[in-house]
């Protein structure tokens, strides 16, 4: 690859995010330009690594995930733990799962917690995914919950249900956990959920939904602050709703055209020159019903 | 080789054609739809789908009972029916992405 381009595609290769804590209230940061002064405490998002896809849009995704570690590693002070928000794997290609487990061996941070994306459950049913990543989650499901200095911080996996014609799904079992783990919070406790496919309806004609995300999201609305983070969709976006306040990531792989932009959501092919075009993505306001929501876009690192 | 004799050739290699055309039928991937999205095929008939898109797509029944890995640019899959049914299927990668086939 010749320079010129390759410095583009880490001009546009997602390169996480990293969150900053303070006094309960998260801000986002693209890497590299984080600030966490002041900070409780930080963690990085990480999604949408999808090892094994060698498309058009990105013929080095490995490259483009070590330079993402290499952003994370750069962090001061280091982030507390890192979230992997999904589709870990392209497909399911064989032997993707050990090659990012490979790679990630290089992310300097105590922990990294996992929730799948469809691309690491769509073939086996999610049976590979939960025998390595199951440990430590309710029942091995791959949904849970942990506390981190006052921040209740709950995974949950929208798509081992995935729904025909429809897109992600949480099912009546894990809403009902859902519902239990948040009985005992007070309203002023911080919380941050962290799942694959949007919680709400960001675009359900290319499946960029959660059929029943709107129970969960209607369990989050007696918190003051509530922070919900997913991947799936391979561009910054955020909605602010009350209290609840909604970002999707970028890929570390390749780029998806906004909602609607393209005839299908299909890896977007940047081409030089054309990085002005996919900045110009982020000014997208979306309306959803009557209601005018806020979707507000992060710059791009 | 008698003009006659090339004509019976011609004659089974285009029956047999046609017999190969009905024992495999295809459904073409493109632009994240199943084409055609609804396909009536005979007992015993195997289905074969072909991706014409960029994109990975899966073929998988609704209730799962078989998949296909996922199907890169040029890939293809087989499936054979052979019971009569109503079968629905979608892309497990893109949920909205439906199609059905119909064994009579």
């Amino acid at each position: 690859m010749e320079r010129r381009r390759f410095l583009q595609c880490l001009a546009w290769a997602g390169t996480g995010l990293v969150w900053a804590a303070r006094g309960g209230v998260l801000s986002a940061t693209p890497l590299g330009e984080a600030s966490a002064a002041g900070a409780d405490f930080t963690f990085a998002q990480i999604s949408d690594t999808h090892v094994g896809f060698g498309g058009e849009a990105n013929r080095d995704a490995l490259g483009t995930l070590r330079d993402s570690i290499a952003g994370i590693n750069a962090l001061e002070p280091r982030p507390a733990f890192v979230l992997h928000t999904g589709d870990l794997s392209h497909g399911q290609k064989p032997g993707a799962f050990d090659t990012l487990a490979q790679s990630l061996k290089a992310v300097r941070a105590e922990k990294i917690f996992y929730v799948p994306g469809e691309h690491d459950v769509a073939i086996d049913g999610g049976q590979e995914y939960l025998s390595r990543y199951g440990a430590g989650t309710y029942e091995n499901r791959g949904f849970q919950s942990f506390d981190y200095r006052g921040v209740h911080f709950i995974g949950l996996v929208n798509v081992l249900a995935y729904k025909p014609g429809v897109g992600g799904a949480l099912g009546d079992e894990q809403l009902a956990w859902l519902r239990r783990d948040l009985e005992a919070l007070t309203p002023s406790t911080p919380v941050v959920v962290f799942t694959h496919v949007p919680l709400w309806a960001v675009y359900p004609s290319w499946g960029w939904t959660t059929a029943d995300g709107e129970q969960a999201i209607g369990m989050l609305r007696r918190f003051g602050s509530a922070t919900v983070l997913n991947g799936h969709i391979h561009q910054v976006l955020q909605k602010v709703e009350g209290s609840i306040t909604f970002h999707s990531a970028r890929s570390t792989a390749f780029p998806q055209p906004a909602p609607g932009a393209a005839p299908t959501p299909g890896p977007m092919k940047v081409e030089a020159g054309e990085l002005r075009r996919l900045l110009g993505v982020r000014e997208v306001r979306y309306v959803e019903g009557t209601a005018p929501l806020a979707v507000v876009e992060r710059p791009l690192a | 080789m008698t003009r006659r004799f090339l004509t019976v050739i011609l004659a089974t290699a285009l029956a047999l054609a046609a017999v190969a055309d009905a024992a495999t039928p295809r459904v073409q991937i493109k632009e994240f739809k199943f084409v055609p999205a609804l396909l009536t095929v005979p007992v015993g008939a195997t289905v074969t789908w072909a991706n014409g898109d960029q994109e990975t797509h899966t073929v998988t029944a609704t209730d799962r009972a078989y998949t296909s890995t996922g199907l890169e640019p040029e890939e293809t899959y087989a499936h054979r029916f052979t019971t009569p049914g109503t079968y629905t299927y979608f892309c497990a990668l893109h949920p909205h992405m439906t199609a059905t086939v119909v064994v009579k």
